[in-house]
């Protein structure tokens, strides 16, 4: 009967196996995959395998942001902490612009790009693919000839925000005195 | 969708029932309603913005210095079933230039500005005159290319909803013409004036989507309305179509509650009317449709109701997109002279405008300038007691007062949990706070904060496959280059062994010979 109960519970234990999520791919669905490297780690997923092994702290990716420092330390149970100065500051979104007419060439920043975001060849012109660009800033210290800008992405119709509602603000515009008991019209 | 539900959809309107919440409003429909509709003339220029639909900015089509034909496309829309803008009437183009558009962000959108010649003349129309008999793909697709788009103010496009229809399989149409929020007038004066050509959309709608009934939903204290829409489908002799009075609460015209009211079902979370097998169209979107399969025009103009205590004489208008707002108001005898605020639409759901040089776009379909009286004093904002007077009114069943804590909080994934996406912001629960919380403001920027923490994730995601898989490119070539390495030392060293094999064999050789 025990021996019985026994292999029941083994095939159970196999049949029903549930992968846990491995804290690793949580931690790095939290990163925003910016891939430029200010955490002195070569990209998003060497930070998050740092971070799981203990060995970095939850306040070293400006890109996150202080949102970013809140969502880590939430999930590995520690006390958010202020965001280190050494590796840099949170900034506005940018994408990277390349000078058309200034432009050599030179393939320099198409190798630096983590991404792929930039399109073009040897001798021929180069250009930024601006919906792929994650703003890691990478592609500016290579470029001989100083043609690549940072640009501030100001939302457009598609995807602006609302802003937070000033205390004094109100939705609806009716006057107070224009609701009725119930049953009149 | 579970069956017993479509089969009490299938019984729509045999008994009224209720909607969570509500408020009995004071309409002031009346003093807009008292003048016949009248058309707005030619402006010198007309700006016909875009972005006119629910999904994003169409495409322009058209140039600078290009003459253009009243209906020509001049903008192209590829999303939800497409759509596209067309020109209210014929002359040049002048400009495609950036510039503000009615949108509640105040952001500038992308408008084509066309200067009329005055003719006013039609391109080739197309109509399908035997559409009665015609292939409901075919009128479908009609409605498809003349950028029909739903006329209460959502602005969805209207193919996306025929085309689900006819795919998933409808039984029933419904024609909104509840309209609940106060001061707006504009389906109340079509339904009085142009009854005939809602029951003729009806009857297309019909045709196209393979539904085998209509319901026109009007409120209870619409009479005239009534009569008038009697009479249309008495002279059409067409028995599928029912005109159903339903009781006038604050919000009743919205989709989901007027589906409850009329079946007792609630349209699912994330769901449509069609799961249950139901279609909701206004009715101004029904007279679109009648007139661009019968007559073969495109969505060129609406009516807009032009009403408040700052407006001289209120009354609707027939106005073409593009029209600027300010040549409505003049047509109306101009502002009162204790105007103070311009809003976009009704006193509930609607927003403060910035300036009347804004146009007239699909969406528009009122214009109210209220007087200082007739707007609420603003009030310092209080601590919310919990009181539950959000909750109580709240039509879509939410719990207004814990989406707020959520959202001041910023716990974003709670808040969704919590049924934010349903909120249909129609300002029941603002109405009612003691504490004069603006929570509206707050649902309507936590609804638009997931929505962008929803573009980020996505983003981060193709940023974290690109980077994925240019690091395997990268290893592969690698991978590659020593790979072809290791095979040109091979090769070497395979030529070596030939060269000591020649060795052997010359010194074999010499061997030999010493012999």
């Amino acid at each position: 009967m025990g021996g019985l109960s026994g292999l029941g519970l083994g095939w159970a234990a196999c049949r029903f196996h549930i992968e846990s999520d491995p804290v690793l791919e949580r931690i790095e669905a939290l990163l925003p995959q910016t891939q430029c490297g200010q955490c002195n780690y070569p990209g998003c997923r060497p930070y998050a395998e740092a971070l799981a092994n203990g060995d970095a702290a939850v306040n070293q990716c400006p890109p996150g942001g202080e949102a970013g420092i809140r969502a880590l330390a939430d999930l590995l149970g520690i006390e958010p902490m202020p965001f280190d100065p050494g590796n840099g500051e949170e900034k506005p979104k940018t994408v990277a612009r390349i000078d058309e007419l200034a432009c050599i060439g030179c393939t320099l920043c198409i190798q630096a790009c983590p991404v792929d975001a930039i399109l073009g060849a040897t001798k021929q012109m180069h250009t930024v693919i601006e919906s792929e660009c994650t703003g890691c800033d990478l592609c500016l210290p290579p470029c001989p000839v100083d043609c690549i800008e940072k640009v501030i992405r100001y939302p457009d119709v598609d995807d602006w925000r609302w802003s937070i509602p000033r205390p004094t603000a109100s939705g609806a515009t009716m006057a107070a005195n224009e609701i009725l008991p119930a049953g009149q019209h | 969708m579970h069956i017993d539900s479509v089969e009490q959809a299938r019984n729509a309107g045999e008994q009224l029932h209720h909607f969570h919440g509500g408020l009995h409003l004071r309409h002031n429909k009346k003093i807009s309603c008292e003048t016949p509709l009248a058309q707005v003339p030619l402006p010198p220029l007309l700006f016909v913005p875009l972005l006119q639909q629910y999904g994003g900015e169409a495409e322009a089509t058209v140039e600078t210095g290009q003459k253009v034909l009243k209906g020509n496309e001049i903008g192209c829309f590829t999303h939800l079933g497409g759509g596209c803008v067309h020109a209210p009437t014929s002359g040049t183009v002048t400009a495609v230039i950036h510039r503000a558009i009615s949108h509640p962000s105040g952001a500038d959108g992308c408008c084509i500005v066309i200067e009329p010649d005055g003719l006013d003349r039609w391109e080739e129309l197309e109509p399908i005159p035997n559409w009665p008999d015609a292939d409901p793909a075919l009128l479908r697709e009609k409605i498809r290319n003349s950028g029909i788009v739903g006329l209460g103010g959502a602005v969805f496009p209207t193919a996306f909803k025929t085309d689900d229809a006819a795919r998933q399989g409808i039984h029933t149409l419904i024609l909104n013409g509840a309209e609940c929020e106060p001061y707006i007038s504009c389906d109340e004066m079509l339904m009085r004036e142009q009854a005939d050509s809602i029951v003729l959309g009806a009857r297309v709608l019909l045709r196209a989507t393979g539904a085998t009934r209509t319901i026109i939903a009007i409120e209870d204290q619409m009479g005239a309305v009534n009569q008038a829409l009697k009479q249309a489908v008495k002279s059409a002799g067409d028995d599928r179509i029912e005109i159903i009075k339903v009781t006038t609460i604050y919000p009743e015209g919205g989709e989901k509650q007027l589906i409850q009211v009329l079946t007792g079902l609630e349209v699912p979370s994330g769901g449509w009317p069609v799961d249950l097998g139901l279609l909701c169209q206004n009715v101004a979107t029904a007279t679109a449709v009648a007139r661009a399969v019968v007559e073969g025009k495109p969505l060129l103009e609406r009516i807009v109701t032009v009403t408040g205590n700052g407006i001289r004489k209120p009354r609707n208008l027939v106005a073409r997109i593009g029209t600027p707002i300010s040549d409505l108001v003049e047509q109306c005898g101009g502002y009162a002279n204790d105007v103070a605020r311009l809003v976009l639409g009704g006193p509930m759901m609607g927003y403060a405008l910035n300036s009347d040089a804004n146009p007239v776009i699909k969406a528009t379909n009122g214009i109210l300038a209220l007087t200082a009286r007739d707007i609420r004093p603003l009030q310092a904002e209080m601590p919310c007691i919990r009181c539950g007077e959000c909750a109580r009114v709240c039509p879509a069943v939410l719990l207004p007062q814990q989406l707020n804590w959520l959202i001041r909080n910023e716990q974003w994934d709670d808040a969704a949990e919590h049924g934010l996406a349903d909120c249909i912001e129609c300002g029941c629960c603002d109405f009612v706070c003691p504490s004069h919380i603006p929570l509206v403001s707050w649902f309507r920027f936590g609804k638009s904060e997931l929505h962008a923490l929803a573009i980020e994730r996505k983003q981060a995601e193709t940023a974290k496959r690109r980077y994925e898989a240019r690091e395997a490119r990268l290893l592969r070539i690698q991978h590659e280059r020593r790979q072809q390495l290791e095979e040109k030392k091979q090769a070497l060293r395979g030529a070596s062994g030939k060269r000591k094999k020649l060795a052997e064999a010359i010194s074999r050789a010499r061997q030999d010979r010493k012999q």
